[in-house]
């Protein structure tokens, strides 16, 4: 396996910024961990002097210009650029104490290369604090052992804080050392780094559970739509691994779990970083080699993050459509409040011919009746003469695919998102009629969708592969509530409760 | 037009069928609380047993018994076990909303749905004479199957009548009344619709729940009105705290409402 001219491809990602998945400038390529500051969220990437991005929801991102624009001599330091080369690639970023440590790529004629150190104390551009210092090169390859130091990835341990990086990129192995958390340097030089994993790049560790999870790339970058890029990933019950995978392979005999492939309109997925929203709601970024959507250029996404059987598990954004709303507490589905109709009408016979419609006349005994027609699905177009104009309740019921009990949910444009979506409106399909908050914390179904924050719905997927449903505001409240499930007929709007099923909701196809 | 006619102007001696399950109860007009009267048709849990005598209750029932005390709590689990329930009145025991909600309106007087009846007060409603009867119920629920055949009454195509007074011991805001109820019921807090569920359904635990309501300090009447259309019926009946936890030790005191409510 060979490297790639990284940096002339991400040139090219930064100019463009269609529309879909992301919105914005998500256009990148080898994102860090976002990482969540002040209110923003930020993202580092390979490019001239490690480009920045920003988003004040994480959904819609911007330039904010390049790290090496705020660090004395604007690239790396001397004993970086001795070690490795003049190259900004890959980093990764995480927060520890009051300080922020960037890690970064700086190739040379790989694998000759190194891995950098930047310290600062803000991400914000704008803030009069905001610098980077040049603390060295933390690792490096010579250019003839197995190992090329570039695409770092740092964890912290969350049993005892200790601080752990992993770099590498194919040419050799994978490699983990330990750092210092006081000055993100190596804690104990003078130890070779532990080899965790070979044929592979773009490596990062989480825990989970008593379980340290080493996520890698597998297959080739930077190649457009002929990008074969995959995350796999093996777990071990020591960070010093081995880290073995679903087959216990180990990944440094080339295992490795599938977690993330191709799909949908998305071409070669790599760079897994974890962002943890809090309350129990775990996402993860990653870039795709090639956006078929974006004309195939390299963009920044954000999907859920699920959990199954000991593994992660690459959750996907929810994308319009039509739905059954469904309570994992009760089993019960989100429904307007109108008297329904059962679908194809009146009761039928469990089976055979209905009264006067046996075999056709003069057909020879045992000739079986003709096969009833099939019923079409319900639409609220066929039962809606009866609804309400005005605004209706809303209650839960035993799903039975009736009308008022299927629901659109439909980005919004420019009503902005949250990471990896846009908020969307949920209106009871083939009407215009909008789920929406009342100011009591309570539920209703506008007449229309007027596109206030009260009818937008933040829907995250978690990591048991149920769903919160937030509105983006609850009139005359400043809280954060979510869809609730109160009672087996009743919903109603709470905080979200992550140790229990009251908020999560399962979304289903009809 | 209403069906249902009160009849404290005055007192009436209700015989339910043959002794010894005969309820026997004087209700002054002075709405005074009536004695607690001897052997009536309901009684500790035991299974109910054949009627002997066409239209002699057939009692006692099961889960039931007859209040022994003044006051009763909530049950660990925040269930009201106390209520007075009328005896199940005739009707077409349709259950769409429609058909539910047409039927409630018909058969109260509106003023109605804050007071409280007495135990043994008699009413009648068209050609039937109904009375009510106060039950502490062994269970979460109240069995009105239970209820109605101890009594040698229908079950099927019936409309129940219950209420209870809740006394709060202070004003509690945000709390919701959350009941289950087989088959569909409506509900009243203090005189305000709170819940309705429809269509034949099973009593859930926490079925239909209110909008976040305030309890006022002291007494508070809840008026709910159950229809069956056949099979079993019941209903429960909690409170939930803003964290949607059972509010335990709420205290049922069927005459706390005397003198605090005007009787229509």
């Amino acid at each position: 396996m060979t490297w790639h001219p990284r940096l002339a491809a991400a040139a090219l990602l930064l100019l463009v910024a269609p529309l879909s998945a992301l919105d914005g400038e998500p256009g990148m390529h080898d994102p860090s961990t976002v990482i969540q500051a002040d209110g923003r969220f930020y993202v580092y990437a390979t490019g001239n002097g490690l480009p920045a991005f920003v988003s004040d929801d994480g959904w819609t991102w911007r330039r904010a210009g390049a790290v090496m624009q705020a660090v004395p001599g604007g690239r790396p330091g001397p004993d970086v650029l001795a070690r490795g080369g003049n190259n900004t690639w890959a980093p990764d970023i995480m927060r520890v104490g009051d300080r922020y440590y960037l890690y970064y790529s700086a190739p040379g004629p790989q694998p000759k290369s190194a891995i950098g150190l930047l310290i600062g104390k803000t991400l914000d551009p704008a803030s009069p604090d905001y610098k980077w210092e040049d603390a060295g090169p933390v690792v490096w390859s010579d250019g003839v052992e197995d190992s090329n130091a570039i695409d770092p990835g740092v964890f912290r341990d969350p049993g005892n804080g200790s601080l752990w990086l992993t770099y590498g990129s194919y040419f050799g192995y994978i490699r983990l050392v330990e750092l210092d958390p006081k000055t993100g340097k190596r804690l104990h030089p003078e130890r070779a780094p532990i080899n965790v994993s070979i044929n592979s790049e773009a490596s990062i560790m989480i825990f989970r559970d008593g379980w340290y999870y080493l996520l890698v790339t597998h297959g080739s970058c930077c190649q457009g739509g002929n990008s074969s890029y995959n995350i796999r990933m093996g777990r071990s019950r020591k960070v010093t691994g081995p880290f073995l995978d679903n087959m216990d392979v180990d990944m440094l005999q080339g295992g490795g779990k599938l977690f993330a492939g191709s799909s949908g309109r998305h071409i070669g997925p790599g760079h897994f970083g974890l962002l943890a929203l809090g309350e129990g709601v775990q996402k993860f970024s990653l870039h795709y080699e090639s956006d078929l959507d974006r004309g195939g250029i390299s963009v920044l996404d954000i999907r859920p993050l699920l959990w199954r059987d000991g593994w992660p598990v690459a959750g996907d954004n929810l994308t319009a459509g039509t739905y059954e709303i469904e309570s994992a507490r009760t089993g019960t589905a989100l429904e307007m409040a109108v008297q329904g109709a059962p679908v194809g009408g009146a009761r039928r016979g469990p089976g055979g011919p209905p009264p006067g419609q046996g075999p056709p006349s003069g057909a020879p005994p045992g000739t079986p009746p003709a096969p009833r027609p099939p019923i079409p699905a319900q639409e609220a177009d066929q039962v809606s003469a009866n609804w309400p104009g005005g605004a209706a309740g809303v209650r839960l019921a035993p799903y039975m695919l009736q009308a008022q009990q299927k629901w659109a949910i439909t980005p919004v444009a420019g009503a902005g998102g949250y990471p990896g979506s846009p908020y969307f409106k949920i209106t009871v399909a083939g009407t215009d009629r909008a789920l929406a908050a009342t100011a009591e914390a309570e539920l209703t179904v506008l007449p229309a969708f007027t596109g206030g924050p009260e009818q937008l719905w933040r829907v995250d997927q978690l990591t048991d592969g149920t769903y919160r449903l937030m509105p983006k505001g609850v009139p005359g409240s400043k809280d954060a509530m979510a869809l609730s499930a109160v009672g087996s007929s009743t919903p109603t709007l709470a905080a979200f409760r992550p140790a229990g099923d009251r908020e999560r909701w399962l979304i289903k196809t009809p | 037009m209403t069906r249902l006619r009160n009849a404290l102007v005055s007192a009436i001696v209700s015989a339910i069928g043959a002794l010894p399950f005969a309820v026997v109860v004087i209700v002054a007009a002075t709405g005074q609380q009536p004695a607690p009267a001897p052997a009536p048709a309901i009684g500790p849990p035991t299974a109910p047993t054949a009627p002997t005598t066409p239209n002699a209750p057939r009692g006692p029932a099961p889960s039931l018994a007859r209040p022994a005390s003044p006051t009763k709590a909530s049950d660990r689990a925040g269930f009201l076990q106390r209520w007075l329930i009328l005896e199940p009145l005739k009707v077409p025991g349709q259950l769409t909303e429609g058909a539910v909600q047409a039927l409630v309106k018909k058969e109260h007087v509106p003023e109605s749905l804050t007071a409280v009846p007495k135990d043994g007060e008699v009413v009648h409603a068209g050609d039937e004479t109904l009375t009510w009867r106060a039950v502490d119920t062994t269970a979460y629920n109240v069995n009105l199957f239970h209820f109605a055949y101890a009594l040698n009454k229908p079950t099927s195509n019936v409309l129940f009548w219950a209420v209870t007074v809740v006394d709060a011991p202070r004003e509690m805001p945000g709390v919701r009344l959350a009941i289950g109820s087989n088959a569909a019921s409506v509900w009243w807090l203090n005189g305000q619709e709170v819940i309705g569920l429809y269509n034949d359904r099973q009593a859930v635990i926490d079925d239909g729940v209110s909008p976040r309501l305030t309890l006022k300090k002291g007494p508070n009447v809840i008026r709910a009105a159950i229809v069956n259309a056949g099979g079993a019926t019941d209903f429960c009946a909690r409170f939930l705290d803003g964290n949607d936890a059972p509010i335990i030790g709420l205290v049922v005191r069927l005459d706390a409402a005397a003198g605090a409510t005007p009787r229509p």
